[in-house]
């Protein structure tokens, strides 16, 4: 018998994000699936009456929460206190929360705190001989493996789009109130902004339907023996633009720039999927002049439905890996899917 | 700072990435097969944070960079020979097992209690560095769970910009959700950075860095203590590859107009 806690923090108008209400559900089949387990919520944050207000029909035992005006800046040292004195409160004995980066940073600590075990980037929670068993991926989505831990309490940290997101009525209550530590004071860090690009030119979208993928074909020279950079850059923002997919990048592609070759001015490591990048989760990828393992296996192992347009129709990578392989000339292709987009 | 950093690397080897995984067990738990035979590499994103911490040493006068590497000590001589060519470092080795499936939180014990005993090491210049994930475990977890066994309770992770500012402080810049930069302004020192990519290319061979190395990483490497990593209470199910074989349907020749437009359908559906 285990006492689940769903702890996670609030977002700034003190409502629960996607991936809270995604690890929310992960928290409340387990706590079906383990016969006479019961579920606690924990919430963290400068605000959490709207939270409180999302768990009213979750049928948690218990609603606890830190509410304090330092919460509004997610930062190590104070977000690793509210969240030690919740699972304190709590007597968790395994806590599920939802990996986003402020949990990422904080909750491996405080799993040290508690005397616990963390595991992150958890794809599923099951059951096994009734205990508790997770799944989740090894050397960089290449392997997968299912384990088990004893000991307790164990945070696991799951990894957004692996499962749907809570949804019930809304009601009214109220939280227990955990007191704010002492830690909270006085904090030796301060979150002075956030550096984003302008709304027009973000091109990392990790709620789009598509993503699209970009490989160092588009820099390379083309049939007249030159390279058509600006082309490229111009068909790639106005495919962006067009559907608002996500773009992603091969790592040979982001590191031109720092080889001094002509590179996408618009492309960041940010940007880069694969062994060193992200994996982002989306329903549908196109993949455009990409060749190699990165962006076929490792960047998209998370996307549903996959297409490639190539000019090398024997790319071992793309074969296997992807639906749909159109060996075609990109620059031809995406200048007509553009004009079809307009229309 | 008159006095430098202390700039503490945290950072093992994992299989070259263009390498095939296959997963085989052992009595000891999961492994790779053939793992020892494998070609390894420094860590991607350790290596990230092991060229940033060089790039502050040079700025800043008297500071330091320390390399505490965890692996099997005849693979991490082998990387040693090649990333010893790129920055200067000393080399605080630990003898045990580096693969993905050891548990973070023994590594972090074995890696704190290496670091503590560095002699000399003063806390108000420390600043304790590695990649945010590694390519093995990829869990994220082990430079916060060190940071705790060492007291730093200024803690970042998937940073890609270390800046220090005329008054000292620490401009850190965070990767978050939506390709987005969270920006922090932290005191001084103790802290740890979990380094995303950074802003640095790989720095080119330079034999003297690497003659200069070369002395003390061979007795660092005899003098490695070994690290027995027993993975209490953690089993493994199963450890498997993914079936990843799709049916791939090749398109040839056909018009740039009939795929657009096959592309497009699709989009929307």
């Amino acid at each position: 018998m285990e006492t689940i806690l769903f702890l996670t923090h609030t977002e700034a108008d003190g409502s629960l994000g996607r991936a809270a209400l995604e690890s929310l559900t992960a928290a409340k089949q387990l706590t079906e699936a383990l016969g006479g387990s019961s579920l606690v919520a924990g919430l963290l944050g400068s605000q959490t009456e709207a939270a409180v207000g999302q768990l009213a029909g979750v049928g948690a035992s218990r609603i606890l929460a830190v509410t304090d005006e330092q919460l509004a800046q997610p930062r190590y040292a104070t977000d690793a206190a509210a969240a030690t004195a919740i699972c304190q409160a709590a007597q968790a004995t395994a806590v599920i929360a939802p990996a986003t980066s402020r949990f990422n940073r904080v909750l491996p600590g405080v799993s040290h705190r508690l005397g616990g075990a963390v595991d992150t980037h958890v794809s599923q929670l099951g059951v096994s001989d009734g205990t508790i068993e997770v799944t989740r991926w090894f050397y960089r989505q290449r392997l997968r493996g299912r384990l088990k831990r004893a000991q307790r309490p164990w945070i696991l940290l799951i990894d957004p789009g692996c499962y749907a997101a809570w949804s019930g009525e809304p009601g009214t209550g109220a939280a227990e109130a955990v007191s704010s530590p002492a830690d909270l004071a006085a904090p030796r860090t301060q979150v002075t902004g956030i550096k984003a690009p302008a709304a027009d030119a973000q091109t990392i979208r990790p709620d789009a339907d598509l993503l699209f993928v970009t490989g160092a074909g588009w820099t390379k020279k083309q049939a007249d023996g030159q390279t058509h950079v600006p082309d490229a850059e111009k068909l790639i923002l106005n495919f962006l633009n067009a559907t608002r997919a996500s773009l992603g990048s091969s790592k040979s592609l982001v590191d031109l720039g720092g080889e001094g070759q002509a590179v996408l001015s618009f492309l960041t490591h940010l940007n880069q999927i694969g062994q060193t990048g992200a994996t982002p989760r989306h329903p549908k990828g196109l993949a455009t002049c990409c060749h190699g393992e990165e962006p076929h296996t490792v960047g998209w192992r998370f996307v549903n439905e996959r297409r490639v347009i190539n000019t090398d129709g024997t790319c071992g990578w793309a074969r296997g890996k992807a639906d749909v392989l159109y060996v075609a000339d990109a620059f031809a292709v995406m200048k007509k899917v553009n004009e079809l987009l307009a229309s | 700072m008159s006095s430098g950093y202390q700039i503490v690397v945290c950072g093992s080897i994992v299989p070259d990435p263009w390498q095939t995984l296959e997963p085989a067990v052992t009595p000891a738990g999961p492994a790779l097969k053939n793992e020892m035979m494998l070609p390894a590499v420094l860590d991607p994103w350790a290596g990230h944070a092991l060229f940033e911490a060089a790039n502050l040493a040079r700025q800043v006068a008297g500071s330091k960079v320390w390399l505490v590497a965890l692996g099997p000590k005849a693979k991490l001589q082998q990387v040693m020979m090649t990333i010893g060519q790129k920055v200067p470092f000393e080399l605080v080795a630990l003898d045990g097992p580096a693969g993905g499936f050891t548990d973070a939180s023994e590594t972090a014990t074995a890696l704190a209690g290496a670091i503590q005993g560095i002699s000399g090491l003063d806390s108000s210049r420390l600043l304790l560095f590695g990649g945010w994930e590694s390519a093995s475990r990829g869990a994220g977890v082990t430079l916060q769970l060190v940071g705790e066994q060492l007291g730093i309770t200024d803690q970042f992770q998937g940073v890609d910009q270390l800046k220090v500012q005329p008054d000292g402080r620490l401009e850190i810049l965070e990767r978050i959700e939506g390709g987005r930069h969270q920006v922090s302004l932290c005191d001084a020192p103790p802290a740890v950075l979990g380094w995303a990519t950074g802003h640095l290319p790989e720095p080119k061979n330079n034999p003297q860095v690497g003659m200069m190395n070369m002395r003390q990483v061979m007795p660092a490497l005899q003098r490695a203590q070994a690290a027995a990593l027993k993975g209490e209470g953690l089993t493994f199910a199963e450890v498997s590859l993914p079936s990843q074989v799709r049916e791939t349907r090749i398109v040839k020749d056909l018009p740039a107009d009939e795929i657009a437009r096959e592309i497009v359908e699709w989009i929307k559906q």
